[in-house]
């Protein structure tokens, strides 16, 4: 996997809402600020200037607290929402440019949604949502059947066919919710907070059937969350919105070891870096010492376990080939997980 | 100071030509319209007698029989089939068969061209707020105008008779249709619609699978109303020779046949419980899955 293609691109994309978002365009460009925007011209500027280049077959993650405009942006990817000024590229496309059976046709076909609400049709069983993206593809019921149950089957779903959502709990929902978007065969999946409304231990469980199906499928894949942790478990990318601004962008291992600014740095203390962290980060230059060999990809938290058990309490970084390309010891683990900073923590205290 | 005492109307002469120029213009529009009015109308007057000698032309225990099966479909409730056998059976004992078959039949077309009328009328008063400002006042007028008032024109055009009649009962019945189905659409979830929009549905697709489907309830609850009110027209309908209970009732009020008038009415009210419950307990079905766990 060499250098991935760009599937999306979002180009000085601008959102304003209010009466005359045209005219405040032209304010923002010169320089007024969201604060003013909002206080003395009673319009919101949702999101300012963004500029994103989201890869072929990854999970981008957009991360932001509410308000930051990540809702707003995701529904620009389908148009959902029309923006100000700005263009969305997908494959080269300009989806802003597309005309209504065009646009129709983008949906159906090329990108499916995930909600943060489920979103299903409350009077249609399990099946039958599944079956909701095909049918409106125009699919023949027989066929339509068979690719929904396939996935209800995949989401782990089987036997719930014919329940109605309501008689559902909140991750089983989501399953349909997903099911029915994969149904589509889109390889553009966008999920708005998707799992955000269900319990930490169900979270945990949908993200990882979401990384299972990844493996194989390799969708394109937004992900909007307001959650670092879940940013950081499931991104290849993150984006980082603040007050409709992209902030940093990177892949989670840059966001925890390089914060951009003193917001974002506020955001990752927290964080269990160990988590986050691979080894071909931190690794110094190979030694003759013994030790068992670990994959350059491997979590620091994984490896400080079999590290610690090695009698030289050091480990061997090896490539895909089985070359050793490194090799990290225990101290440097340890220092990995440590949180940064731990002088002004003492002050602290 | 005169002029503050006394309202300064149109004088008598003035009074007398307006209302003379309003009456000549429509009975000049009647002569020259009326005709084709009447034309128009035909094939709702050929279908109400039809369906009439229909249901007097059914064997009375058929007909028990079919409204027994119809609302054990509509309800699955052992007790309003029972309720309705036992209703239609004291009436037929009570010698009110015939003009029941009557109502039956003018409520059955009138709640049918309500629905006709009332169901695409409020899906567009729900897809443009304009058509809802248009739409508004003039059902406002509709429930609030006494009823005496628009049999008047409509008399005047096309007589007396079942078509005038039906036309004032469906006046009178279509505004709760319209109100509901317009509400029942545009209550209909955002986050519903919004992913329906996401999966590309146009907005046909959207309207017949997603909103229409969501409201049903409170489109039912229309038709509900709408039956309802035609029951309560059937009175002054038969003022204007709508036959069927109404005209017992109101012979009954010109020469003081207590008796008469308590049964016919009464015959009302078991018409009226009777569709009440069927249709009240259909759309209560429509809704179960909303409920949660399986009926």
């Amino acid at each position: 996997m060499s250098d991935p293609q760009t599937k999306i691109e979002i180009r000085n994309l601008y959102k304003i809402f209010g009466e005359t978002p045209e005219l405040m365009l032209e304010k923002v460009g010169q320089g007024v600020s969201k604060d003013t925007l909002n206080d003395e011209f009673n319009h919101v500027l949702g999101l300012h200037d963004i500029n994103m280049k989201i890869p072929e077959k990854g999970i981008q993650v957009v991360m932001g607290l509410s308000g930051s405009g990540k809702s707003t942006l995701i529904r620009h990817i389908n148009r959902l929402i029309e923006p100000t000024a700005g263009e969305i590229l997908v494959d080269g496309e300009n989806v802003m440019d597309m005309r209504p059976d065009a646009l129709r046709d983008f949906r159906r076909n090329r990108a499916s949604m995930v909600f943060q609400k489920f979103a299903l049709l409350p009077h249609r069983t399990v099946l039958e949502n599944t079956q909701y993206g095909l049918e409106i593809q125009g699919i023949s019921e027989k066929e339509s059947k068979k690719r929904a149950c396939h996935w209800i089957e995949r989401v782990g779903l089987s036997g719930y066919e014919e329940n109605y959502p309501t008689q559902l709990s909140g991750g089983m929902q989501q399953r349909v919710g997903l099911a029915r978007a994969l149904a589509t065969d889109a390889d553009i999946l966008l999920m708005d907070e998707a799992f955000s409304a269900l319990d930490p231990l169900i979270r945990t469980d949908m993200q990882n059937i979401l990384l299972d199906l990844q493996q194989e499928l390799h969708k394109t894949i937004v992900f909007i969350t307001h959650d670092l942790e879940e940013a950081l478990r499931i991104g290849d990318q993150i984006a980082i919105l603040r007050d409709g601004k992209v902030v940093q962008q990177g892949t989670p291992e840059r966001i925890v070891l390089k914060p951009k600014d003193d917001y974002i740095a506020d955001f990752t203390k927290d964080i269990n870096r160990g988590r986050v962290i691979k080894l071909k980060t931190i690794m110094s230059a190979p030694n003759d010492q013994a030790g068992p060999e670990l994959s350059g990809d491997m979590l620091v938290e994984d490896a400080a376990q079999l590290v610690t058990e090695s009698p030289s309490s050091q480990g061997r970084v090896v490539d895909a080939d089985g070359v050793v390309v490194g090799c990290v010891t225990i101290q440097d683990l340890i220092r990995a997980m440590a949180r940064p900073n731990i002088e002004s923590r003492l002050e602290e205290l | 100071m005169n002029w503050l005492v006394e309202f300064p109307e149109l004088g008598r002469g003035d009074l007398r030509d307006l209302r003379k120029g309003i009456d000549e213009g429509f009975k000049s529009f009647t002569r020259t319209y009326g005709e084709s009015i009447e034309g128009f109308f035909d094939p709702l007057l050929h279908f109400l007698i039809g369906l009439e000698k229909l249901l007097l032309a059914t064997p009375w225990p058929l007909f028990i029989l079919i409204v027994c099966a119809l609302g054990w479909l509509a309800s699955r409730s052992i007790k309003i089939v029972i309720g309705t056998a036992i209703s239609f059976y004291l009436i037929g004992l009570l010698g009110m068969w015939e003009d029941t078959m009557s109502t039956v039949s003018i409520i059955v077309v009138s709640t049918l061209v309500c629905i006709g009328l009332g169901l695409p009328i409020g899906i567009l008063m729900s897809r443009s707020n304009r058509a809802q400002a248009l739409v508004t006042p003039i059902l406002d007028v509709m429930q609030t105008i006494p009823s005496f008032v628009y049999l008047i024109p409509v008399v005047m055009m096309l007589g007396i008779g079942k078509v005038p009649g039906l036309i004032a009962v469906v006046i009178y019945a279509l505004p709760p249709m319209i109100r509901l189905t317009n509400l029942g659409i545009r209550l209909v979830d955002k986050e519903v619609l919004e992913a329906a929009d996401a999966f590309g549905a146009s907005a046909w697709q959207k309207l017949w699978q997603v909103q229409v489907p969501l409201a049903l309830p409170n489109i039912f609850a229309g038709v509900n109303q709408t039956i309802m009110m035609s029951l309560a027209m059937v009175v002054i309908a038969s003022m204007i020779g709508v036959t069927g209970l109404g005209q017992p009732v109101l012979k009954a009020i010109s020469n003081q046949y207590l008796a008469m008038g308590l049964l016919n009415g009464l015959a009302i009210v078991a018409l009226a419980i009777i569709f009440d419950r069927i249709s009240q307990s259909y759309g209560k079905r429509l809704q179960s899955y909303r409920g949660g766990h399986n009926e």
